[in-house]
């Protein structure tokens, strides 16, 4: 049996990055789980990814003044990141602007603006790192960084849990009961901007959004309870984390696509197989959308 | 002849420098891209072609190491000459890590002294042929400089020397070196895939790792544009760190360690070879 052990651990046995990208990953996964299945109950997946985008410029102007810094670019990113999520709902109150079309208005702005700082100071090369980060180089202040988000999201969470999952259901019945549903709302997508500034070093910006959101919506179709999806969603991004690992190790992919993309396959098949209303599940057993 | 010193537009900062040494106060030299930035990728902007249209010679490198000057002298209206530094030296090949590992014509030959003599020379007779009246100058100038190169040229082989075969060894991320090292016998390790522009696998990553820890290399550098993050952590794993910061494309500022192109040399081989010396 040693094969499999060859197989499946030992790159991890002989490399230190490999066991550190790993320990970033698991720790990733185990704040974008439940974040983001959250995210794809409230039907906010594509304003999860909107905000990756529109921390980009807080990210520039951090790296800008102060080089490759972590707590510059983290707390830079968090700020404009705040300040879309703040802006957009600051927005849908005074305007017709509906919060979805203010988001995206103000994402597009934002990543310009970031592209654009980074050329000021860069060049197109810089902008690739900050964009696509590299879990292969994660080094300790990136890996307590990912850690902490986590740590801080589950704790958040549980505070948070109530109301949100009210919120994710009927949220007039949160309102009418003075449940601070938009307080909630805040919190939460703090918490969004907090994983996915905390995502972006270890697999850039643009891939952060993808264990976000690809572990929830696989997640969907073999768990029926909020939380027991939280937990599927966490698990399969520890699953993707691995298995991309390995496949940037065995097939000479870059990493952080290589995770995103197990994670996509992930989606598909629990689309296709999953016991829950997934296609097969559907024509074969005759289930009922429940 | 122009009146008043003559107008040189160098490409980049090392020919810049070396027009300076050659023409001495006898040209007024503005360099296009400037130090500390990178020549392959540089993007012109609209001051630099007037700067090209109001000048009375160019030097550039050639050997396609400036794919942005034709379309910039066009469109400035530039008609005069262009010196291509590098007439005449004997190149060598690469493989181009953004074009896929096609094999290109190494462009970096200023990285040779022996070369860089050649370039100072060719300086000289494009100087001497725009301005004549001045061609003795811009001789004895390039005369004294070639004798400069020369010993440094003898500093650099001896301290090469002094290290054994087994250790001449250095790992950057950056392609520039090539020259160098088939002049001076230094074996260059590449990381693959570790470049500045692709994303690195994990595959390519653990390969280097066990190449520098096989091949007992301890001099590890890291390219300024290079994420220092990833070579870090190379580093950590191998117990190299990085030896210091080597100039390869670029002169530093003129306060900098490399501000010349011959303290370019004194920078880097000082700092190559007391890395190599490690145990």
């Amino acid at each position: 049996m040693i094969w499999l052990w060859n197989i499946f651990c030992a790159p991890f046995a002989e490399f230190m990055f490999m066991r550190h990208a790993l320990a970033a990953v698991f720790a990733l996964a185990l704040g974008c789980g439940p974040v983001g299945t959250f995210l794809v109950l409230r039907r906010m997946s594509l304003m999860g990814d909107a905000l990756s985008h529109a921390v980009l410029p807080g990210v520039a102007a951090g790296f800008l003044l102060y080089g490759f810094s972590l707590s510059a670019m983290t707390f830079g990113g968090f700020l404009a990141g705040l300040g879309v999520v703040a802006a957009s709902g600051l927005v849908s109150r005074l305007t017709p602007l509906k919060e979805d079309a203010s988001m995206a208005a103000l994402y597009l702005i934002s990543l310009a603006l970031g592209v654009l700082l980074v050329s000021l100071r860069g060049n197109s090369m810089d902008l690739m790192h900050v964009l696509f980060g590299s879990i292969l180089a994660v080094d300790a202040p990136s890996l307590l960084l990912v850690a902490g988000v986590s740590t801080l999201t589950l704790l958040a969470l549980a505070v948070l849990y109530r109301p949100l999952v009210v919120e994710c259901f009927d949220s007039g019945f949160l309102r009418a009961v003075g449940g601070g549903g938009s307080l909630a709302h805040m919190l939460f997508m703090a918490l969004v901007a907090l994983n996915l500034v905390g995502g972006f070093r270890a697999l850039g910006t643009l891939m952060a959004v993808g264990l976000l959101i690809l572990p929830a919506t696989a997640a969907r179709f073999w768990a029926a309870q909020v939380w027991s999806q939280a937990l599927t969603a966490t698990g399969i991004a520890l699953l993707s984390g691995y298995f991309g690992l390995l496949a940037s190790y065995y097939w000479n992919l870059p990493s952080g696509p290589a995770i995103v993309l197990t994670a996509g396959c992930c989606h598909i098949i629990s689309l296709v197989f999953g016991p829950r209303q997934g296609i097969a599940a559907q024509r074969f057993l005759g289930k009922k959308p429940a | 002849m122009a009146a008043g010193p003559l107008k040189v537009v160098a490409s980049f900062s090392i020919l810049g420098d070396m027009v300076k040494n050659v023409g001495g106060d006898k040209v007024r030299v503005s360099t296009l891209v400037g130090p500390n930035a990178d020549t392959h990728t540089y993007q012109p902007t609209p001051a630099d072609a007037k700067t090209l249209a109001q000048a009375d010679i160019v030097v550039v490198n050639g050997l396609h190491l400036e794919g942005w000057l034709d379309r910039l002298i066009k469109a400035s209206g530039y008609k005069g000459p262009v010196v291509t530094a590098s007439e005449g030296v004997t190149t060598r090949t690469m493989i181009d890590a953004d074009e896929g590992g096609k094999k290109i014509t190494d462009p970096h030959a200023w990285q040779n002294l022996s070369n860089g003599k050649i370039y100072a020379v060719n300086i000289e007779k494009g100087l001497a042929q725009a301005d004549p009246e001045n061609a003795a100058t811009y001789a004895q100038n390039a005369r004294d400089y070639t004798a400069r190169m020369d010993k440094m040229d003898a500093w650099v082989k001896a301290s090469f020397n002094a290290v054994p075969r087994a250790k001449r060894k250095i790992i950057t991320s950056h392609d520039a070196f090539g020259y160098l090292g088939q002049a001076y016998g230094v074996t260059l390790l590449s990381p693959m895939g570790v470049s500045t522009d692709s994303e690195a696998s994990a595959q390519n990553v653990g390969k280097l790792v066990r190449q520098i820890k096989k091949e007992n290399v301890t001099a590890l550098f890291i390219e300024n544009m290079t994420d220092p993050r990833l070579v870090e952590n190379i580093a950590r794993e191998t117990g190299v760190r990085p030896g210091g910061e080597l100039y390869s494309d670029a002169l530093s500022a003129a306060d900098g360690p490399a501000g010349t192109y011959l303290d370019m040399f004194k920078n880097n081989v000082a700092l190559m070879t007391k890395a190599m010396n490690r145990p």
